[in-house]
């Protein structure tokens, strides 16, 4: 009973949020200093067609009116046509997404991969140069713009070294071969069973991917150092030491168990920050992904793409924090 | 008090002693031993020496400067650092040296612009909506979470594109997308501290909200919004650089380091270098301000180890 009511509650908020969130992005789109209607028309206009076609947008209507047509656009994923290129906006976002999604995967498996045992270690051994290390490493990820990393690592591991392949997803002598059947290339390549298609799909995603999963690295090891140091505190944990239990299986079996939903929270949300870092990482490595579409939207002035993009990552975010509360809620009888 | 200026005590001995006789030297006591503390906390001095040298740079960028930032001399473009230019210089042969010193200007206002106009803005929210509370709180703290809904560098280039690209726009942008964590934080410092004694007691005082919010509230809060803001510092300054490197931060030619990595980009895989030292530069600035702040907050409250 409790825990429905509570269920209800977020529901509630989330959905109160998401209305916020449509409020915000409509007054973003409101405050473009350009008229929309002399976007669409042009300067040199008569009052006539200037009236029409204000109309015809419904820029005539009292701003609540507007608000309500806008909610119900929303609903029914109606973002409006992109102006850089003629389509909706939501078709191309869903063409586009594939693209960040692969990159953004790969990222958190190496961000989740090193992070989480990073984080465990230094706790572990806390004071130690291990621990001074890992720290120091991820105060550089949170230090480091990421694009910039990005730039270099082209300059080193493509341009002097030869390690990585170069920007976009695939060389061009490779795209013919490739039949999109996922969207996402690395198995799609697999797919194809050609090694040498997968190898290309491959050093093309190793770098941004690990760009990208070193800002996840920090912010994971960071979490998980400090959830772990809070529980290696408890009192449970001298009564397994005095028990004669190792260290180790202390920290793993006991202390980690109990972190372990917490971590995987921090997980899910880094997740939705390398949408943010895919932004730059993408344009840095002209992936043809949704943080390139959208700095390309932006750069054009493109409001409805924006718009768009920018309901979309806030919708995620509450999706990925709501799926953290229910996690939380349904596996941690501690919040109950 | 007379007696006390009489006798010439050593400064050191003033500074310890017990008893302080005046709510001067009792200030000055308390200065003192956080200046000790401060002494003592490496992060914090390695943070803090940085951005003091950075900001004199800053201030003085025309003494630093070896160069004219803007005078272009095509014979000379994309050089390696030699005697005449310490750092090279770029695809249009401006000096980098000169710029990377006039750039620290333009990335230490944005901070500082932000940091104005951003702590005080969810100071005020967080400390009236934890404090009012009722249907004031719920809706102010439901639009934070709004704000909190996206990532910051998303919503700051959402708001450029509404406002249009440009270094006042790209202020203003990083503030909006800024101040929602700090009025988190304030009112959560807030409830904390409405329900303490000395809170009750200016109450029975009948003092007014405005005047318990302002006078009573907000100087409780300042120290845990200053650390927040020193440690936002160094996201402002990455985000402020990702739209100047996106085209919608400081214009060309603006020395902005995010702007000056835009126009390297096309370089970098002949010539790393050029790309290599603005970016740099950002990242000494804001491991400073991240050390400085870590620092700051570890002294504040130990429980963060």
């Amino acid at each position: 009973m409790t825990l429905s009511l509570a269920f209800g509650r977020t529901l509630l908020s989330v959905a109160a949020t998401l209305l916020g969130l449509a409020a915000l992005t409509f007054f973003i789109g409101r405050l473009l200093p350009l008229d929309p209607v002399i976007a669409v028309l042009g300067p040199n206009t008569t009052h006539e067609a200037y009236m029409a076609m204000a109309k015809q947008l419904g820029l005539d209507q009292p701003l609540w009116k507007q608000f309500a047509t806008y909610l119900g656009h929303l609903l029914q994923f109606d973002f409006g046509s992109a102006l850089t290129t003629g389509k909706p906006v939501a078709g191309d976002i869903a063409r586009v997404f594939p693209a960040t999604l692969e990159l953004a995967s790969v990222a958190i498996v190496i961000g989740t991969g090193l992070g989480i045992p990073a984080g465990v270690f230094s706790a572990m051994y806390r004071g130690s140069a291990l621990d001074h290390i890992v720290r120091f490493v991820g105060l550089l990820g949170y230090s480091t713009p990421h694009f910039w990393l990005g730039l270099m690592g082209l300059a080193l591991f493509y341009a002097t070294l030869g390690l990585v392949g170069g920007p976009g997803r695939i060389d061009v002598m490779y795209e013919l071969d490739l039949e999109p059947r996922t969207g996402f290339y690395l198995v799609d390549a697999a797919l194809t069973g050609d090694g040498a298609l997968f190898k290309d799909v491959f050093s093309h995603i190793v770098l941004p991917a690990s760009i990208l999963g070193f800002g996840a690295i920090t912010y994971i090891s960071r979490m998980t150092r400090s959830f772990m140091i809070e529980q290696l505190s408890q009192e449970y944990v001298v009564t397994a030491r005095v028990k004669g239990l190792s260290w180790a299986r202390t920290v793993w079996v006991h202390a980690f168990r109990n972190v372990v939903v917490q971590v995987i929270t921090v997980v899910v949300l880094s997740y939705a920050f390398l949408l943010e870092g895919a932004v730059l990482t993408e344009t840095v490595f002209a992936w043809p992904g949704f943080g390139r579409y959208l700095t390309n939207a932006l750069l054009a002035g493109d409001m409805n793409a924006v718009v768009g993009c920018t309901i979309l990552i806030g919708v995620i975010f509450v999706g990925l924090n709501l799926v953290c509360d229910l996690l939380y809620r349904v596996f941690d009888p501690r919040t109950r | 008090m007379a007696d006390n200026i009489s006798r010439p005590v050593s400064l050191s001995a003033w500074l310890s002693a017990p008893v302080p006789t005046s709510s001067w030297q009792a200030r000055a006591q308390q200065l003192w031993l956080s200046w000790r503390a401060l002494r003592s906390n490496p992060s914090v001095m390695f943070g803090g020496t940085v951005i003091l040298a950075v900001a004199v740079i800053a201030i003085f960028a025309p003494l630093f400067a070896t160069h004219d930032i803007y005078a272009q001399d095509l014979s000379i473009r994309l050089q390696k650092p030699s005697i005449a230019h310490w750092l090279g210089t770029d695809e249009l042969g401006r000096d980098v040296y000169s710029r990377l010193v006039f750039g620290a200007r333009i990335t230490l206002t944005i901070a500082g612009l932000t940091a104005i106009i951003a702590a005080p803005l969810g100071l005020l929210v967080g400390t009236t909506a934890g404090y009012v509370g009722g249907w004031i709180d719920t809706i102010l703290m439901r639009i934070v979470d709004v704000f909190l809904a996206f990532p910051s560098l998303i919503l700051a280039l959402a708001f450029v594109a509404a406002l249009g690209p440009g270094i006042d726009n790209a202020i203003i942008a990083i503030s909006l997308a800024a101040w929602p964590p700090i009025a988190r934080l304030a009112r959560a410092e807030t409830l904390s501290i409405r329900k303490s004694d000395y809170i009750a007691a200016v109450q029975l005082q009948k003092a007014s909200s405005f005047r318990i919010i302002f006078g009573h509230v907000m100087p409780m809060c300042i120290s845990s919004v200053v650390v927040r803001v020193t440690l936002n510092m160094a996201s402002i300054i990455l985000t402020a650089a990702g739209l100047g490197f996106l085209g919608l931060g400081a214009q060309p030619p603006s020395p902005e380091w995010g702007a000056m990595l835009s126009s390297a980009r096309e370089f970098v895989l002949t010539n790393g270098t050029i790309a290599a030292i603005p970016g740099t530069a950002i990242l000494v600035v804001s491991l400073a301000f991240n050390l400085l702040g870590d620092g700051l907050r570890d002294m504040l409250d130990p429980r963060h180890g």
